[in-house]
């Protein structure tokens, strides 16, 4: 699946998103129409900048922690030592992603109470799956002649690993880490229904106040934040798989 | 000769190790908000019941430590979690103090972990055996049963969680129904709406790239915001559309989640209809057209059969999909199981988060097993037509 913008369209939007969330007040007339009873157009319980950047934050260390144990955990489970764990492994990410986000949020917070911490720990389970999948794929398909030609050039289990596998293998684990960071960017505002700083607080601050303009701020942010980020890890697969001498999708 | 280790077996150990002798089992609260003291098994069972339930666990945790036959393995897991399932209900009874309506036992950290050890162990074998698609949703019917039937004999009824449901009996029912109906109804639309839509993309090359890119955008808004932002559009419908009202379309409710839920079903069934039609071979094509077929004899007769397991794949995500999304419809008034998640946060009453999220989750997971097993039936059925 491809998202084809222009070019031009693409930094205009770009623009306008950076515009608005630093400069939220410029884009007051548009929202007014939303609101009734003179309700504000524009957030006024915090700034949308910090939540912004609060919300990227908290997907940002939980899709690199999600990154990091995802990854080591293909790599294991594809070498000799972790073969047994193959199929389950398998079979349990099947099974994990029919787990609701909600589900897994309101899960974490009797564990670990209220705040940042369930988000994390939901967004890094649930950031988890489609990584690991993704790196499954790519470390268990790859040619079976290339394997063998590392293995011939005299490259030890590390090399072949680092050099081979992991470099061949690279747009499908990115492809995985761009549906699990898109995935990710959603899920986050649901943390703010457990007090999580993110953009979710616009949204459900109108929600609670009946005001339309806060519900439609917070979701195009969000939504805008996705397409660009979607839209900059598909560049860098399609620059990952070109340097692979693989097919441009 | 050395003795071998199952790799998977030490990992099982040592979390059921540490979850039966050192994390406590059951939580016993004085009522319904206050923190929990944790008993241990010893603790929380009849003088027999704990050291039976830790010499069955001590066993199965030999049985997975060591390279067992799968036979051995599959009864240790399945005789482990029929204990657990009894026990809890008997801590349930005997830690609550006689004539006490006030106070709430409810599974603790150690009983989740062995549950989670012990399925895993399970899990791993129902992979190894890889069983046939009847067997799998044979097994799920048994499990449901199984669960049905300890519901039904009260053998959990102290515990926490009940007692949430005792108080809510009849709502939980209804809101069952109002998750099932949306989850099921937006899905129902979407394939409705979905499949032509997918038929002209995949005839209609101008307009694919376009109409995946629209449903592309819609997926990456967030679902409380997507729910939020119906709202107004629908309410202004019910408002000045004479009829729309009296069909149930309001701004608050069922309608702005309905439509949501359906726009977020449409990407993967028109892009997984798209993707199942373009992989229809070509020579299949070019036979049935020799053969004189007219375009739609050739849709109905030849692609769509040989896309098919493709687009019930698509199927199957927003199903699940479309269950979990469905508990965000509370926060809008659409009811479904959310509405106990979002009061048991609200509330900070676990055992209500459980009551609304226990239920979602198995639903998204059955309909996950029956889903797959339908897809490999149908995927293998062509092959063999195929090879016919």
């Amino acid at each position: 699946m491809k998202l084809v913008l222009p070019a031009a369209l693409r930094v205009v939007l770009l623009v306008l998103l950076v515009a608005f969330i630093v400069n939220p007040g410029w884009f007051e007339p548009l929202f007014k129409p939303l609101t009734e009873n003179n309700a504000p157009a524009i957030y006024n319980q915090g700034s949308l900048l910090s939540l912004t950047l609060q919300h990227l934050g908290t997907v940002a260390v939980a899709t690199i922690a999600a990154i990091i144990v995802a990854i080591g955990l293909a790599i294991l489970v594809t070498r000799p030592f972790g073969a047994e764990f193959l199929p389950l492994s398998r079979s349990l990410v099947n099974i994990g992603q029919t787990f609701p986000p909600v589900a897994v949020l309101a899960l974490a917070v009797p564990a670990v109470g209220f705040g940042e911490k369930p988000t994390l720990i939901a967004l890094f389970l649930y950031g988890l799956l489609p990584i690991f999948e993704n790196a499954l794929t790519g470390l268990t398909t790859l040619p079976a002649n290339v394997v063998e030609a590392a293995r011939g050039a005299g490259m030890t289990n590390g090399q072949k690993l680092l050099r081979v596998e992991l470099p061949l293998s690279l747009p499908v684990i990115l492809a995985g880490i761009r549906l699990s960071v898109v995935i990710s960017l959603a899920t986050a505002t649901i943390g703010s229904t457990v007090a999580a700083k993110t953009l979710g607080e616009v949204i459900i601050a109108g929600l609670i106040s009946n005001n339309l303009a806060f519900v439609v701020q917070g979701g195009l942010i969000v939504a805008g934040l996705a397409v660009f980020i979607y839209d900059g890890l598909m560049a860098l697969e399609r620059v990952a798989a070109r340097r692979m001498g693989q097919a441009v999708r | 000769m050395a003795i071998r280790f199952d790799k998977l077996g030490v990992v099982i150990a040592a979390i059921a190790g540490y979850a039966a002798f050192f994390a406590p089992f059951a939580t016993f609260r004085a009522n319904r908000i206050v923190p929990g003291e944790g008993r241990f098994i010893l603790d929380a069972l009849p003088a027999v019941g704990g050291p039976l339930l830790l010499a069955l666990i001590i066993a199965a945790i030999f049985v997975a430590l060591l390279k067992t036959p799968l036979a051995w393995r599959l009864v240790a897991s399945v005789a482990v979690l029929i204990a657990l399932a009894l026990a809890i209900g008997v801590a349930g009874s005997f830690l609550t103090p006689p004539n006490n309506t006030f106070a709430r036992i409810s599974p603790a950290s150690g009983f989740w972990l062995l549950i989670f050890a012990f399925t895993l162990l399970l899990a791993d074998v129902l992979t190894r055996l890889e069983l046939s698609p009847f067997v799998r949703i044979g097994i799920l019917l048994v499990a449901a049963v199984a669960v049905g039937a300890l519901l039904a004999s009260g053998s959990w009824d102290s515990l926490s969680i009940l007692k949430e449901y005792a108080n809510r009996a009849g709502s939980f029912w209804a809101e069952a129904r109002k998750h099932v109906a949306l989850a099921l109804g937006s899905l129902v639309a979407a394939v409705v709406v979905g499949l032509p839509i997918g038929i002209l993309c995949h005839r209609v090359e101008v307009l694919r790239a376009g109409v995946l890119n629209v449903l592309n955008i819609i997926q990456t808004i967030p679902s409380i915001a997507l729910f939020g932002m119906l709202i107004g559009p629908l309410g202004w419908l019910a408002l000045h559309v004479p009829g729309a009202a009296a069909l149930g379309i309001r701004g608050i409710g069922t309608a702005p989640a309905f439509v949501a839920l359906f726009l977020y079903s449409l990407l993967p069934v028109v892009a997984n209809t798209v993707v199942g039609l373009a992989g229809v071979p070509k020579a299949a094509n070019e036979a049935a057209r020799g053969m004189g077929m007219t375009d739609r004899q050739r849709l109905f007769g030849v692609e769509f059969p040989l896309a098919f397991p493709v687009i019930l794949t698509g199927i199957r995500i927003v199903l699940v999909q479309n269950i979990g999304l469905a508990t965000i419809a509370a926060l809008i008034g659409g009811g479904g199981f959310g509405v106990f998640v979002f009061q048991g946060v609200g509330q900070t009453a676990m055992d209500l988060v459980l009551l609304g999220a226990v239920p979602t989750v198995s639903l998204a997971f059955a309909a996950a097993i029956v889903l797959d097993a339908v897809i490999e039936l149908t995927a293998t059925s062509r092959r063999r037509e195929a090879v016919a």
